[in-house]
């Protein structure tokens, strides 16, 4: 049994300017202690599915499909019910982790009301287990510093924090949305190499939300690749990296500048992502690929397996590619 | 030899700081921002500028064009220091020396249409020019950064990111600058658009024979296009190489740490990879580390870097290391 099971995920938002489709048919499943990374561009859909599975969908969105973790609905599902999953099953970390934590709130008393609130601990036993979840995340003298106010630490100890927070009741799942784009590389390289010590101590499953495919490298056994609110492409992290199936995951490697290589000219992807207030009815990366063809614009071939653990979402095939 | 274009020595910013609950007449505390920076650069080369946030690359950029107040030298072109320029002297050397700022939207007048954005530069240099001829030269402009000229009268919401900063870049190129400095110019865009903005300005610089100054957080881009990078660690200079050179022997512990926490899109090699941990955050610049500012979070520290501050030392490849030797880049 899968953890969690995504089917045909649908998100759209009611704007003044009409609907927006934010995300389209995403299907995905992730077992126990799997890493999954998701990458996309701005506005491909990648937070509003994380937002859809955790409900957290602005009050004009609207999400339809399935999300089943550990075969009970949590897609649309009352206050209650949801309430109950967060942080002791699901929990995730933002991106800004400045906005997302409580600035008029010392550190200390928004960890500990989650043990509080959750597991009925008491105030004292609460703060004594947050003290070990910093120690884990490795904020150097935890026990003084959980006193502070989020203002008082740096970009790269609030993030820690975040992490600290989101683990404190050992979910099952958790959801990185962007953990480490507002950091700079040398932070970034730390907070990953925490993520994977404590994804491996903790064997919680992880989806990992990004726009840097270096980040993903390192971290995932599996990507999802989404464009314009739809799975372009789905495969284990390597054979991903070496052999691209769709023609947008090879713009998107070889559009990277690399500092292990010498390159010459980035070989680009011409024109720009689609508005997704007019979604396009066929394969959203049809007016930028250079292999499209006038069936593109009208229908996109469903998600199919192609090789084990691989999916491809493709009118061309491998062979038209090659 | 050849006159560089811009010749830099000690370049130093501070800012006075005033904290909360300050008296009236307490001192404020000083933060320096750069502190003695010294560079050079000759015409059509591209120089990157490389360090975490709060390193100061910000700060030089905007102190060599005396947005910010700063001491030291600028030497254009052998002769004029332009940090002794009034602002009315400084106003010819603007069209020489333009600037590409981070937030492509924030840095366009959104009640301004790209036609008049584009030509503003151009009416405040050549106030001689007819109506006709700045429309000419607008939307050749426009076509020469890839936008097009039909687009004249829209206004800078209807674009996308990467169309936005086509537009600064088209502003900043308008007035026939000698020098271009770009303050991380792809650091918000998305990786598609990104390199569509990296290819196009290594064409423009190639086309039209620009010096650049290209600051960016991210190592992989300026590799891609500079010919020399500096390496900027709280405002002073760690390292001071060929792109190259810089990447591929990389001498200094500071550019060693920053060049291994790069993440590579291949997982065989990211999993492979050796880090240099860097542990612990970048120290407040309002009471740097004395001796040499690294040494903090250096891994091979010893007991004088924490007495001496080390000099930028070398002659092509220069580092500021005491435990560097600067003939040979080795350790000591």
């Amino acid at each position: 049994m899968a953890l969690l099971d995504v089917e045909n995920l649908g998100v759209t938002f009611a704007t003044n300017d009409g609907t927006v489709t934010a995300v389209n048919g995403v299907s995905f499943s992730l077992g126990r202690g799997e890493t999954l990374g998701i990458v996309g561009e701005s506005g491909s859909g990648k937070s509003q599915l994380s937002f859809a599975i955790m409900g957290l969908l602005a009050k004009n969105g609207r999400a339809t499909g399935s999300v089943r973790f550990k075969d009970q609905e949590i897609l649309n599902a009352a206050p209650s019910v949801i309430n109950a999953l967060r942080a002791v099953h699901i929990s995730m970390v933002f991106q800004d982790p400045m906005t997302s934590l409580n600035p008029y709130m010392r550190v200390s008393d928004q960890m500990a009301e989650i043990l509080t609130h959750h597991q009925g601990l008491s105030k004292a036993d609460a703060l004594k287990a947050c003290v070990r979840m910093l120690d884990a995340v490795k904020i150097p003298d935890a026990k003084g510093r959980i006193r502070l106010y989020p203002h008082e630490f740096s970009g790269g100890m609030r993030q820690r924090v975040m992490i600290a927070m989101a683990l404190l009741c050992r979910p099952d799942l958790l959801i990185a949305d962007e953990p480490t784009t507002a950091l700079d590389v040398t932070v970034q390289a730390q907070i990953m190499a925490l993520l994977r010590e404590l994804q491996a101590e903790f064997g919680m499953a992880t989806i990992l939300i990004t726009h840097d495919l270096g980040v993903i490298a390192g971290f995932c056994r599996d990507v999802m690749v989404l464009y314009g609110g739809k799975v372009m492409e789905t495969a284990p992290v390597d054979p991903l990296f070496e052999s691209p199936s769709h023609p947008y995951t090879r713009g998107l490697i070889n559009a990277i500048p690399r500092v292990d290589t010498q390159g010459e000219t980035l070989v680009t992807i011409p024109g720009t992502p689609p508005n997704m207030l007019r979604a396009p009815k066929g394969c959203p990366f049809a007016p930028r690929c250079a292999y499209a063809a006038e069936d593109c614009d009208d229908h996109l071939a469903p998600l199919t397996t192609f090789a084990p653990g691989r999916l491809r979402a493709c009118n061309r095939s491998l062979e038209d590619l090659a | 030899m050849t006159t560089p274009l811009l010749d830099v020595s000690d370049l130093r910013v501070s800012f006075k700081i005033r904290s909360d609950g300050d008296m009236p007449w307490t001192k404020p505390r000083e933060l320096k921002a750069l502190n003695g920076v010294s560079l050079t650069l000759n015409a059509g080369e591209t120089l990157g500028i490389v360090g975490e946030s709060g390193c100061g690359k910000s700060t030089l950029a905007r102190a060599l064009i005396q947005m910010v107040p700063a001491t030291g030298k600028v030497l254009w072109q052998g002769q004029t220091d332009l940090l002794t320029l009034t602002p009315r002297q400084m106003l010819a050397y603007r069209s020489q020396v333009q600037m590409v700022f981070q937030d492509p939207l924030a840095s366009l007048n959104p009640r301004m249409s790209v036609g008049a954005i584009i030509a503003e530069p151009l009416r405040t240099h050549h106030p001689d020019l007819s109506q006709t001829q700045i429309k000419q030269r607008v939307q050749q402009m426009m076509e020469r950064v890839g936008l097009l000229s039909n687009q004249i009268n829209r206004y800078p919401h209807e674009f996308s990111g990467g169309q936005c900063q086509r537009i600064g870049i088209a502003r900043a190129l308008i007035v026939g600058p000698k020098l271009l400095i770009c303050d991380e110019p792809v650091s918000a865009l998305d990786v598609s658009i990104q390199a569509q903005v990296i290819n196009l300005l290594a064409e423009l610089q190639r086309d039209l024979g620009l010096a650049m100054i290209f600051i960016a957080h991210d190592l992989s881009v300026v590799k891609h296009i500079s010919d020399r990078v500096m390496v900027l660690y709280l405002g002073r200079t760690m390292e001071l190489a060929a792109a190259q050179a810089l990447f591929a022997h990389a001498a200094h512990p500071y550019t060693k740490a920053l060049l291994s926490a790069v993440p590579i899109p291949d997982p065989a090699k990211e999993r492979a990879k050796q880090m240099i941990p860097l542990e612990g955050d970048l120290p407040s610049p309002m009471s740097p580390p004395s001796g040499c500012v690294f040494r903090t979070r250096c891994a091979i520290a010893q007991d004088r870097c924490a007495r001496e501050v080390p000099a930028l030392l070398g002659t092509r490849h220069q580092v500021a290391c005491h435990l560097v030797n600067t003939a040979t880049l080795e350790p000591v």
